[in-house]
């Protein structure tokens, strides 16, 4: 280009154009929440059925993944394992969030001698370990699914809480906010009508990073025995039914293990492609 | 233009206000933003609150509604259709906020909510103060919108505010504030923020919903020819205090206050002989260590000693007017000698 052109920016279009990130994140997610939903449509074998003319038969073209010690197809048991790693990642994810959001937003908006109790109600919980704490609560409640949704609960909205009410805080000092005062709005109508969609945008982004946390965390508590329960297929589980193995038949673990890394990308994805189109135009 | 009659009877409809004082605590000390300031606007009156930055003319304007962040104290007397607007509980004063009284903002750009379509934040005021179901609520959104002039309103009513351009968005919040047809506007220099062709039709809106409504408008503003153009009478604030009231016309022409004066002095005017502009030495006072006597005797070249050390009283010298000086005589004479 000759040193005097003069580039002209076009004119900013209405919409952006999709972000990488979205485009992404919608393929990984859309294919895990078919494979939760649908299992059977996509899985070559029953997850469960014995074969013992198969027993821990490496990848080949009738057991893309192998098979384990009973000769279970593991692609077919990976599949099956979305649906209770999803339903992890929503489940455990979902309570915290609206909680905290709700919690966040009233101490953000209250202030004062409130948002000082809750600053130390934070601070408490982000000093214990998390993992450790969730392993103690499942420990006393007893081993499950539900029990660990009800360990994470206690635990997991104050990060959103944190969040929300940082940004509320902001927020409310903000003339639109003064002028929803103005015109003589209710307390509850300005902080959830008027601030929180300003807010939460951090918390919506926050919540794609701790699905795949939760499903970390569960399949740690699956692999320790404290989450889903064998012979139920969840990622955790089929890690720890392949680890005395993991010399002779490393795919027993290292599928599952993928699984997990390709699903909390999915995640991530997600998050940084929510954080792009939240973005507020100023 | 409805002139308003010399003595106005204020009891009935309009806004009485009555030692009203707002005072901030510093780490410094005490500020006192707003002191003592006596306001009445008659029923489709307009009032100007004229002064520089910081003299507390947008804090006296937030302070008759309440509309004061912490650690701000409002008090004193804000008597508005006979009930004390101070005295008030919070839950009775949000009926009065932006039903009968509402108020419109500087920027508008910020004052209105970024992540909500104007549709809903015209319905929101809608929701918040009268029984109107949805679709009544979105005929009177369109119906503001066109009020305020705004054009192809029904398409522009999903739009958010970062589409519109400065001079609309300021008549989007017009018309949130329009919405219950409110008896009092407090506008807050709602024409700061635009570009001078903008401001006129903006300043046009207002005279002519006043004319339509039956409103009473309180303007804030540090532009003097918006005053001229727009407003009945006018209240010079300086330093938290009101220093000289009466109807534009007569403080024109015959400014009372020396700071009055040398605010009118500091306007080139079109069709006057060319003349020095005046500027008023010296800087407005810190509100948290006020000189004693008259705040503006620092400034003044008028100043006495009796100046330094007491305190003038607003007082009335002439039907409708009042000022707060103990030399007013001498300047409104230098102001006809010049």
């Amino acid at each position: 280009m000759s040193a005097g052109a003069v580039q002209i920016a076009p004119p900013a279009k209405r919409r952006r154009a999709l972000p990488g990130t979205l485009v992404g994140a919608v393929i990984v997610l859309g294919a895990s929440l078919a494979m939760a939903f649908f299992p059977s449509l996509f899985a070559p074998y029953d997850p469960t059925a014995f074969d013992y003319n198969a027993i821990m038969h490496g990848p080949s073209w009738a057991h893309p993944f192998g098979t384990d010690n009973f000769g279970r197809d593991m692609l077919s048991r990976v599949i099956h394992a979305y649906r209770i790693d999803m339903q992890i990642a929503v489940f455990a994810t979902t309570g915290p969030f609206i909680f905290g959001t709700i919690v966040g937003a009233l101490v953000g908006y209250v202030g004062g001698w409130v948002e000082a109790v809750f600053g130390r109600v934070v601070d408490a919980v982000i000093t214990f370990p998390f993992l450790v704490l969730v392993i103690a609560i499942v420990s006393v409640l007893g081993p499950g699914l539900r029990n660990m949704y009800i360990a994470v609960g206690v635990v997991d909205w104050v990060f959103y809480a944190r969040l929300v009410s940082a940004e509320v805080k902001i927020q409310r000092r903000l003339d639109y906010a003064d002028a929803a005062r103005g015109m003589g709005y209710g307390h509850m109508r300005i902080i959830f009508r008027h601030l929180l969609p300003n807010a939460i945008t951090p918390a919506v982004v926050y919540l794609m990073t701790d699905m795949a946390l939760a499903i970390l965390l569960g399949s740690s508590l699956g692999y320790l025995g404290l989450g889903a329960q064998p012979p139920a297929a969840e990622w955790g589980v089929l890690i720890a039914d392949g680890k005395n193995f993991m010399t002779t038949a490393w795919w027993v673990s290292v599928f599952p293990g993928i699984a997990i890394v390709i699903t909390g990308l999915g995640f991530s994805l997600a998050g940084d492609a929510l954080a792009d189109l939240l973005r507020v135009n100023r | 233009m409805t002139a308003p009659s010399p003595d106005r009877n204020t009891a009935g409809g309009g806004l009485k206000v009555r030692g009203l004082t707002t005072t901030f605590a510093t780490p410094r000390g005490l500020a006192t933003v707003v002191d003592g300031i006596n306001l009445d606007v008659a029923p489709g009156e307009i009032v100007g609150l004229v002064g520089e930055s910081g003299s507390g003319k947008s804090m006296t304007l937030r302070s008759i509604v309440r509309l004061v962040r912490e650690p701000g104290k409002v008090s004193g007397q804000v008597e508005w259709q006979g009930r004390d607007l101070m005295a008030m509980r919070e839950a009775d004063l949000r009926k009065v906020r932006g039903a009968e009284i509402a108020m419109i903002f500087q920027e508008p750009m910020t004052a209105l909510n970024p992540v909500l379509p104007v549709r809903l934040q015209i319905e929101e005021n809608l929701s918040a103060h009268t029984t109107l179901d949805r679709r009544a609520r979105r005929q009177r959104a369109l119906e503001l919108m066109n009020i305020v002039g705004i054009p192809a309103a029904e398409r522009r009513l999903d739009e958010y505010p970062h589409q519109f351009s400065g001079g609309m968005r300021q008549r989007v919040m017009i018309a949130i504030a329009l919405a219950n047809s409110p008896k009092l506007l407090l506008a807050d220099e709602p024409t700061t923020a635009l570009d001078v062709t903008i401001q006129d039709q903006i300043l046009k809106l207002i005279l002519d919903l006043r004319d339509r409504f039956g409103m009473s408008v309180v303007f804030v503003t540090h532009d003097l020819g918006v005053v001229a153009a727009t407003c009945d009478r006018m209240a010079v604030m300086y330093a938290g205090r009101i220093v000289e009231t009466g109807t534009v016309a007569q403080v024109f022409a015959e400014p009372h206050h020396p700071y009055t004066r040398g605010l009118l002095g500091s306007v080139p005017r079109i069709g006057a002989e060319r003349s020095m502009l005046l500027s008023i030495e010296g800087m407005p006072p810190g509100l948290i260590d006020l000189p004693d006597g008259c705040a503006f005797h620092p400034r003044c070249s008028f100043a006495t000693d009796r100046c330094r050390a007491e305190r003038p009283p607003l007082e009335s010298f002439a039907a409708g007017r009042e000022v707060a000086c103990f030399h007013h005589q001498t300047v409104a004479a230098m102001a006809e000698a010049a």
